[in-house]
């Protein structure tokens, strides 16, 4: 079943409820999002991004995951 | 005890200065993320030592759980992860990785980095 962008920010929002999240990406594989969380403060991007990566569970891995691409950028808030 | 996929990783990170596990080869990438990973380095003129995941199913999963991180391509330095595309091209747009490359000892051109990042400016 392909996801939507709106399937990929609530299971971001799971773990990180208070970020802000932007998802695009309309062919069901292919998506791009930004997170801006505070929780991201004091952590490097490898770090921040294994974040997403663990929320979007399994969804990213290789011939059985969902999703094909994802051009991520994490940052804490200005 | 670590996997035999998991010692061959370790070795090669660790016994070379900067390795970039990618889709194809740096002359032939197989992947626009890998290409794009790879261009840089080659652009900037980083020695660097290229490992083909397409090559070996093993390595291909067995570099997803050395670093703990989904994707392809990975760039390490110094036996450390460093990244993936989004990661390097936002590091080579800032001027992040060029002061890891200096903090680390490793070769590369200044020039040509400043130039992708006029070309992107």
């Amino acid at each position: 079943m392909a996801l939507l962008a709106s399937d990929l920010e609530a299971m971001i929002r799971e773990t990180l409820p208070n970020a802000r999240i932007n998802v695009d990406g309309d062919d069901g594989v292919h998506f791009s999002a930004e997170v801006i969380d505070e929780s991201f403060r004091g952590l490097n991007r490898v770090q921040q991004q294994r974040v997403v990566y663990a929320a979007l569970k399994g969804k990213m891995d290789g011939p059985s995951g969902v999703i094909h691409a994802l051009a991520l950028t994490t940052k804490a808030p200005d | 005890m670590m996997t035999d996929a998991k010692t061959r990783i370790d070795q090669t990170v660790k016994s070379n200065d900067v390795v970039l596990y990618m889709k194809g080869t740096k002359a032939m990438p197989q992947c626009g993320f890998s290409s794009r990973v790879a261009g840089v380095l080659n652009y900037m003129g980083v020695d660097f030592t290229d490992v083909n995941v397409l090559a070996d199913a093993e390595i291909r999963q067995g570099i997803k759980d050395y670093s703990d991180w989904p994707t392809i391509p990975q760039l390490y330095v110094k036996g450390e992860f460093v990244g993936g595309c989004d990661i390097i091209t936002e590091m080579t747009l800032s001027g992040e990785l060029d002061a890891l490359f200096d903090k680390s000892g490793i070769a590369y051109d200044k020039d040509a980095a400043a130039k992708i990042r006029e070309a992107n400016a």
